[in-house]
């Protein structure tokens, strides 16, 4: 008992020590004399409360532990609630929540429905590194590079070419799978811990890169008025832009809206999430997918088995690529501005933080973990400052307490007896 | 003709400056890599926070008066260190040890978010701007002709480069003559069969997370007076090019960072100064890039036998 009270006040105390020295104190500069001064009482109330909870938790290490390992649930997958077993069960349910999904727009506000549109996009950008990250086992960090290409390229295409949303799509989605093929054909054969830094340099090369090819990119300015997508060539604006074109309002014989477009943007990249979702889960019935999540398994048994690994893992990268194109393409046209300063480290991690939260392989718990991530912020402005602290908390916690995330993903397997 | 020299000889010497710190910080990244084989994310993040709480401790020395600078830039490294290693040994103990066992992923995205919240912990205690530090050494060499051309050596460079040798020395010596040294480089062998022997290696583990972070720290002293200001993200790119200049001199190997730190340093310093200077990171990592592809165990290192 002494022990353990002292061993928790040991931690408590090194908590507020290390703390003390970067929360407690605050560093300026006036003019050239660099000052110290105490910091607000906010943070020293957090330093506080840290340190208590590290004394609770080392105190109580022992309960605490067996709860962390109630939550780890000694590598069974979850099990789903009893109204969604079956497969039928499940159909019901999908087509319910896809219905209520159409409705959506219609029944709220243009905010929320652009805060959905967001949604959406990260839903798309959460899966396709599912397919990387969840089923091939492949850590990409540099993830946000090919969500840039894919952004771009739209943007670019439109700017220099005059090319409709419609038409760079496709092409997007290709060139961020090219780059996703010829970055992974050299760099596939490296070992995992090495791939994930040469990914995240590479993501750090193609922000450099449209940071200083100013005469292409436009450089940190980025480029501006990237128009929304069409209706089979009606646009959503007030005014054609050309000469002689019909408007969608127009054409339908309705009163212009601003609403339209937002609604059609993000009918569109519900589709997208949808067709997504839909592909994913035929690759992975497919002998493709059962082959990534086997190399993901042990790499060695594949390989004796006669798969080739680095085929594998490249058609697992270009394919996740792709969709990180589409997803760029979808958020230059959301936004109507892109800029490098869109497609940092973070974004990679944001959504890496999806993929982990979700529970790497399950489609269902990304779906959800992106809503959560995107949602839960824009609800809770006022904690904005603290989303990425609790991000990085909550993928460490995570990989210790519940390494498979929220709603792992389930296969229907058997497994032998143990006693 | 001798201008170009100069030129030269002027930008090889900016890069060995940096280029000795990137091998400081690579040490720790090498040995915690030789140890237990994974990359330890958030060693960049530590260099950053040894860069903070330097800057905090001279700020508070020249508030009390004090004006002998060696004794400030001495006193702020030494509580740097102390700091900073004690962030390193927490860091292990929350997010890597639970994880000994796992998969090398889930250790990996546990560093990752580690480095990610001491980013952003640091972004909120101490504000995202730059912190600057008015340069307290000043002056240096001068070699050739002031008005014409010349090579300027600044003391801080010089400083730079004596403590990182003697970082260096005192790192040598210790790996190779003391009891823990030779712990690590067995643990570093065969971590299995050395605990068997007697020797725990937790503690090995640990000293090589507070080794990494004292050193790191060190590094982050002098580059942070060096270049006179800091920020939360400095430690991102700090730590890439560090992990660049330990693969390159072959992850695992000690003189191996040291070396690999010296040429990232002297290539970027040459990109910066013959080409441009907006690039210079592209070249590091298109450097990591070429090197992990033609020659993967780097300059000293070993290659890599996979055991089944």
């Amino acid at each position: 008992m002494q022990s353990r009270f002292s061993s928790a006040a040991l931690a408590a105390g090194v908590t507020l020590i290390l703390g003390f020295m970067v929360l407690g104190i605050s560093f300026s500069v006036e003019g050239v004399v660099p000052t110290l001064e105490v910091s607000e009482s906010h943070k020293i109330i957090g330093l506080l409360i840290g340190a208590g909870l590290v004394f609770l938790l080392q105190y109580f290490r022992a309960e605490v532990s067996k709860v962390t390992a109630k939550m780890k649930g000694d590598g069974q997958a979850h099990e789903l609630p009893s109204f969604m077993r079956t497969e039928k069960q499940q159909r019901v349910l999908a087509f319910w929540a896809v219905g209520a999904l159409l409705l959506f727009p219609f029944l709220s506000s243009r905010g929320a429905v652009d805060i959905a549109t967001l949604t959406l996009i990260y839903v798309m950008l959460g899966l396709g590194l599912n397919v990387v990250v969840g089923l091939a086992g492949l850590l990409d960090l540099g993830y946000v590079g090919f969500y840039a290409v894919g952004a771009y390229s739209y943007a670019l295409l439109n700017l220099y070419f005059d090319m409709s949303f419609w038409m760079a799509l496709p092409i997007a989605g290709g060139l961020a799978a090219l780059f996703g093929y010829l970055l992974g054909f050299p760099v596939l054969r490296l070992r995992g811990d090495y791939l994930a830094i040469v990914t995240l340099g590479f993501g750090e090369i193609i922000r450099i890169l449209l940071n200083n090819w100013t005469e292409l990119t436009g450089g940190p300015n980025g480029i501006a008025r990237i128009p929304k997508p069409t209706l089979f060539g009606l646009e959503f604006n007030r005014r054609p832009s050309e000469e002689g074109a019909t408007t969608f309002h127009d054409f339908f014989g309705i009163s212009y809206s601003s609403e339209y477009k937002v609604i059609f943007l993000y009918l569109m990249a519900l589709l997208l999430v949808l067709l997504t979702i839909y592909v994913i889960r035929r690759l992975v019935r497919m002998p493709i997918g059962r082959a990534w999540e086997a190399l993901r398994e042990d790499d060695i048994a594949c390989r004796s088995l006669g798969l080739n690994p680095t085929n594998i893992k490249l058609g697992a990268f270009t394919i996740g690529a792709s969709f990180a194109g589409f997803a760029g393409s979808f958020f230059a046209a959301r936004q109507g501005f892109i800029s490098p300063e869109s497609f940092t480290f973070i974004e990679s991690a944001i959504i890496l933080a999806i993929v982990v939260l979700g529970g790497m392989g399950s489609q269902l718990g990304v779906v959800l973990a992106a809503c959560a991530m995107t949602i839960l912020p824009e609800m809770a402005r006022e904690f904005d400052e603290y989303r990425m602290l609790l991000f990085g908390l909550m993928m460490v916690l995570m990989m210790i307490w519940r390494p498979q995330g929220l709603l792992p993903m389930k296969r229907p397997h058997l497994e032998l007896k143990r006693d | 003709m001798s201008d170009s020299i100069y030129y030269f000889i002027q930008q090889i010497a900016n890069g060995l400056t940096i280029g000795s710190t990137y091998a400081l910080i690579a040490i720790g990244y090498t040995m915690v890599y030789g140890i237990i084989g994974m990359i330890n994310f958030a060693h960049g993040e530590v260099y950053m926070i040894g860069t903070y709480i330097s800057f905090i401790v001279l700020a508070g020395l020249t508030m009390l008066g004090f004006d002998n600078v060696f004794i400030m830039v001495g006193l702020a490294m030494l509580v740097g260190i102390m700091i900073a290693s004690a962030y390193g040994f927490t860091i292990e103990k929350v997010a890597y040890k639970p994880l000994r066992s796992s998969k090398r992923l889930i250790a990996l995205i546990s560093a990752i978010g580690m480095s990610i919240f001491l980013q952003n912990y640091i972004r909120l205690a101490q504000g995202s701007r730059d912190i600057a530090m008015p340069s307290m050494i000043q002056g240096g060499f001068l070699l050739g002709d002031p008005d014409g051309s010349h090579i300027l050596i600044s003391y801080m460079q010089v400083i730079i480069i004596v403590t990182t040798v003697i970082c260096m020395a005192g790192l040598t010596l210790f790996i190779s003559r003391s009891r823990m040294g030779r712990a690590c480089r067995a643990s570093a062998q065969d971590i299995g069969m050395t605990n068997l022997l007697g020797i725990n290696s937790n503690n090995v583990i640990a000293t090589t997370f507070i080794i990494g972070a004292s050193l790191a720290a060190v590094a982050g002293t002098l580059l942070g007076m060096y270049y006179g200001v800091v920020n939360p993200y400095v430690g991102f790119i700090a730590g890439l090019k560090a992990f660049t200049a330990a693969v390159l001199g072959g992850i695992g190997s000690i003189p191996g960072a040291m070396l690999g730190g010296l040429l990232l340093g002297v290539s970027e310093s040459l990109t910066a100064g013959y080409f441009t200077a907006e690039y210079k990171d592209v070249v590091a990592f298109s450097l990591l890039i070429l090197i992990l592809l033609f020659m993967p165990q780097g300059i000293l290192g070993k290659p890599e036998v996979e055991k089944i």
